[in-house]
């Protein structure tokens, strides 16, 4: 695959009052890479990805996206141009069934005017959310009530809703925290799977998930990027491990 | 097009072959009661898509009940127009003060929401008022004898015969039922139930939620505003009462006892709520007190209401 830049961002910034959340960051993820964001509580990442995604404004800097320009056009706009993100606390439907919950993500992609005439049947809709599911492994929770499911379910639901979307870019907002570790197994063959067709943009605690998965790291700390490099690069930074660890370099 | 969920669709169809029914079965007095029951049934079904399926709870929408009655009446009376324009002229009216009102409420939430459609509702029912002279204000106006019957495709219709009114009434209750069958159990009531119970979740599967929520704003006012006109021209009567304070709460109150969020909710609970209220105001004149409790009981025990219970414990597509 060529090196083309998916998204870019320069000197992105967000103050809470006098906080620095995100401080002048430049940051930029090719097409098709997993990205791995890590980095202590606190550090910024959330409300980095919650930058790329519009569910914040920035206070300055810029952010593109295939070549274009959003640093102000609003979150669900951001959605259509294929950024989807799926939540750090599970965010789900939770009075639909698994197969709604989809249909809702799916709608979106095939049917994005609110009025429009019905050029695409509920049958084709439910069809692909299906389909979404089944990539996830919910194949056959379809009809179940999402809040009832278990958790680790719960989150391969919200997975598969921002697989719906087919996305250029898919953000996991810590994707792992709380499931077992046979359920963590079963998520990095999910997002192996995902990331034949898309890009990934992963928060996660988990070093062992950032390991196997990441391709590039990149280390958040006090709103600034770290370090930035490969796992191996990144495992052996000494301002990394000072971060981390809080022993001197 | 594939209708989906049909067993409620059969439901509706038998609903409505049931009220037609009725008329041969009832007395002349339960007859009037039951055309009030189905106009009323629509103003709390066009509260219901707000409330029910966008989750968005208003205090206002005797504004829109209101503006279908002075919309309808008020050409009616001074403009002399025929009834069905005139019918047509206060829907219009609804729809587009809930569009304006919509514009500007729907950028607060929850309480915030609640108080400022209420101070608009007040605002209007002021507006009735001060210009009395014109709107008859709490006397109200009386529309004339020529505005009492009408003749539409050939067909006369005596706005006087309790017979006439039943059936008119039946038939706007029949089409909006059947229209908002089509509106909520299709694409867009999905997303109007994924607004109500997950805005941000929606907004980050790229729906723009404040236009989906203007959206069912505009028709809940809208329908308000056909069940307002169609109750000012049928019963020859326009005055301040219908916009007052006391309306909004009734569709609050009828849309919740029978099931909010489910589509026959409404009118099983205006049907309930109108039939309790009609028999305890003959025993005593504290009747509100008995609708004060009642209100507490649904909100503590039944809060998805009578058919939103049945819902949720054997009949889930009764929504």
């Amino acid at each position: 695959m060529a090196e083309v830049v998916l998204l870019k961002t320069k000197g992105l910034t967000r103050h809470f009052g006098g906080l620095k959340a995100v401080e002048n960051v430049d940051f930029q993820i090719k097409e098709g890479e997993i990205r791995a964001i890590i980095g202590p509580n606190g550090a910024g990442k959330s409300t980095f990805v919650n930058l790329l995604s519009g569910r914040i404004k920035s206070t300055s800097g810029s952010v593109e996206f295939a070549g274009e320009d959003i640093s102000r056009m609003p979150a669900h706009k951001r959605v259509r141009k294929g950024i989807a993100y799926t939540f750090q606390i599970t965010n789900i439907y939770g009075s639909m069934s698994v197969l709604e919950n989809i249909c809702v993500a799916v709608h979106n992609r095939l049917r994005p005017s609110l009025l429009s005439r019905n050029h695409v049947s509920e049958d084709d809709i439910e069809a692909e959310a299906a389909e979404a599911a089944k990539t996830v492994g919910l194949g056959d929770r379809l009809e179940e009530v999402a809040g009832t499911l278990a958790y680790g379910h719960q989150r391969l639901l919200e997975v598969a809703m921002g697989l719906a979307l087919q996305p250029k870019l898919l953000i996991l907002d810590e994707p792992t925290q709380g499931l077992s570790d046979s359920e963590i197994a079963n998520f990095k063959e999910v997002v192996r799977e995902v990331n034949k067709t898309t890009t990934v943009l992963l928060i996660e605690h988990n070093m062992d998930v950032v390991m196997t998965l990441a391709e590039q790291i990149t280390v958040m700390e006090r709103g600034t990027v770290l370090a930035e490099g490969t796992p191996d690069a990144i495992m052996n930074n000494a301002a990394v491990q000072a971060a981390y660890l809080g022993a001197s370099a | 097009m594939s209708i989906h969920n049909k067993k409620l669709f059969l439901l509706c169809l038998a609903t409505l072959a049931g009220l037609f029914v009725l008329q041969f079965l009832l007395s002349d007095y339960l007859v009037l009661a039951f055309t009030r029951i189905l106009i009323l049934a629509v103003f709390a079904m066009g509260y219901n898509v707000l409330m029910g399926y966008t989750g968005l709870v208003s205090l206002g929408h005797a504004m829109f009940f209101g503006a279908g009655v002075y919309g309808a009446g008020l050409s009616s009376y001074y403009l002399g127009v025929s009834l069905p324009v005139a019918f047509l002229a206060g829907i219009l009216a609804a729809i587009a003060l809930s569009f304006l009102i919509g514009l500007l409420a729907l950028r607060t939430q929850t309480v915030s929401f609640m108080i400022v459609t209420l101070m608009f509702s007040q605002a209007a029912f002021l507006l009735i008022l001060y210009f009395s002279e014109f709107t008859g204000g709490d006397q109200g106006l009386t529309l004339p004898t020529s505005a009492r019957s009408f003749s539409l495709f050939g067909l006369e219709v005596d706005m006087t015969s309790d017979v006439a009114r039943y059936n008119l009434a039946l038939t706007v209750f029949g089409v909006v039922l059947l229209g908002l069958f089509a509106f909520t159990q299709g694409p867009v009531g999905r997303l109007l139930v994924a607004v109500r119970e997950n805005e941000d979740r929606t907004r980050m599967l790229g729906f723009d939620t404040y236009a989906i929520k203007l959206l069912a704003f505009t028709v809940s006012g809208g329908i308000s505003g056909v069940a307002g006109a169609l109750y000012g021209l049928m019963f020859g009567y326009i005055g301040s009462a219908f916009a007052e304070f006391k309306i909004s709460i009734e569709a609050l109150l009828f849309t919740l006892v029978g099931g909010p969020g489910t589509l026959l909710g409404p009118l099983v609970g205006t049907g309930l709520m109108t039939l309790l209220i009609d028999r305890l105001s003959g025993v005593t004149t504290a009747y509100l007190i008995v609708i004060g409790a009642l209100l507490i009981v649904v909100t503590l025990w039944f809060p998805t209401g009578i058919l939103g219970t049945l819902r949720d414990r054997w009949l889930p597509w009764l929504k």
